[in-house]
């Protein structure tokens, strides 16, 4: 284990990024490894086909989502995401004043290192973000109108594959590492971290849910679920997901969700977005 | 970890039967829940709560409103013993996660 990490320090050094070494932190090799575990499970899977969840670990499943999909459920969220979008706020200006590429087809680049804040900001944070700096108010980051507006942008970005920098920022990478130990951390009465499900067990049921694979698993957010009975934003999907296993979920958007979020989307890069997905 | 969940557990069923001998006063109840609340509250800091534990508090504030410190005292008891476990988790989790990263 020791040799491990002094091997691994030693190969960072060598490549001269004195700040990943210093920190212990290689999500270059995070990255590598993560791919090599879900690719070799699962070797019939696409690459890009993880990106779907459920869908590309069973083909019952995916049967029925093709038939769901000739009418998906999420276009009305879209069609409301992108009028939302398109009306100025009351001092005249609009969310594409506030993103790169006026935000059309910008979806993959979140979540985003802050290097003024220090901070992770998630596509929903910078949503709000730009809200209250034009004196709006901030949207419920659990609720229909996040989902909408989410929605609209990720569908402007389908196809486009995930691309999350971090940047060679202490800060940065100590995002990234909380983002980790989040997801291998055990929690709740049942004892379970994000990883015993979507880890060790992708696509074996739960109840009546095939669980997806870690790799990819953001790519489709925001996600219309029938279980719900209509859209859910990313905080409302890991706040459910802390409470399956008696733990109480923290607020949404705190900085161990957004860091989650950064961890896993960069296991993701290069993968496409697969956003609005629906589900069963 | 199983294991000290376990001893967590045992421990507070062992609370219970020691006070359920002799009928609980509301100060009984009112000791027990400032125990619980104490160990909730450091679960919070340690961004690790269970949701039964608040279940737990739930029922014992509802038997205590009924007059039935008993059962009020037991569910505090049992509260308290589940938040120390919450903490229990994420202190052992501190050291263990790393070891189910994949490599
Ligand atoms: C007890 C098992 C369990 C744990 C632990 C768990 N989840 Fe989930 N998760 C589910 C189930 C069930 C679903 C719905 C079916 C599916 O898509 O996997 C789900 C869905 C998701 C989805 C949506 C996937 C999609 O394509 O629809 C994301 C994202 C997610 N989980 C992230 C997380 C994160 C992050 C954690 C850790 C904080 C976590 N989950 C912990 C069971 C779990």
């Amino acid at each position: 284990m020791l040799r491990k990490v002094c091997l691994a320090a030693a190969i960072v050094a060598v490549t001269a990024q004195p700040l990943l070494a210093a920190s212990g932190v290689d999500p270059q090799a995070d990255f590598k490894a993560f791919r090599k575990y879900f690719t070799e499970r699962f070797p019939k899977v696409p690459l890009n086909d993880f990106v779907n969840g459920p869908y590309s670990m069973d083909e019952g499943l995916r049967k029925q989502w093709k038939a769901i999909d000739e009418f998906p459920p999420y276009e009305f969220a879209v069609d409301q995401g992108k009028q939302m979008f398109e009306t100025p706020f009351k001092n005249g200006k609009t969310y594409a004043d506030c993103f790169p590429n006026k935000g059309i087809g910008v979806r993959q680049l979140y979540p985003m290192f802050d290097e003024k804040s220090g901070e992770v900001v998630t596509l929903d944070v910078a949503i709000n973000k730009c809200r209250e700096a034009n004196g709006e108010k901030p949207y419920d980051y659990s609720k229909d109108d996040m989902a909408a507006l989410t929605a609209y942008m990720a569908y402007t970005s389908r196809g486009k594959p995930m691309d999350i920098k971090i940047p060679n920022d202490p800060r940065a990478l100590a995002a990234y590492k909380a983002g980790e130990e989040y997801f291998y951390t055990r929690r709740g009465q049942l004892n379970f971290s994000c990883a015993s499900c979507h880890v060790q067990n992708p696509g074996n049921h739960i109840r009546s849910e095939v669980l997806a694979p870690a790799l990819g698993i953001l790519n489709a957010m925001p996600i219309y679920r029938s279980a719900w009975g209509g859209m859910g934003t990313t905080s409302r999907r890991l706040r459910s997901c802390n409470s399956q296993v008696r733990g109480t979920p923290l607020s949404a958007e705190s900085p161990e969700y957004r860091n989650v979020e950064y961890f896993l989307s960069y296991m993701a890069n290069g993968l496409p977005i697969s956003g609005p997905g629906a589900r069963p | 970890m199983h294991r000290n969940l376990i001893k967590l557990a045992v421990a507070a069923s062992c609370l219970t039967l020691a006070t359920a001998a002799v009928a609980a006063s509301a100060d009984d109840y009112k000791a027990a829940a400032a125990k619980a609340e104490a160990a909730i509250k450091a679960a919070h800091a340690a961004r690790n709560e269970w949701t039964t534990t608040a279940d737990e508090m739930k029922a014992a504030k509802k038997a205590a409103d009924a007059g039935n410190f008993d059962e009020a005292v037991k569910h505090a008891h049992e509260a308290e013993a589940l938040a120390n476990a919450s903490i229990a988790q994420a202190k052992e989790q501190e050291k263990l996660w790393p070891d189910a990263v994949i490599r």
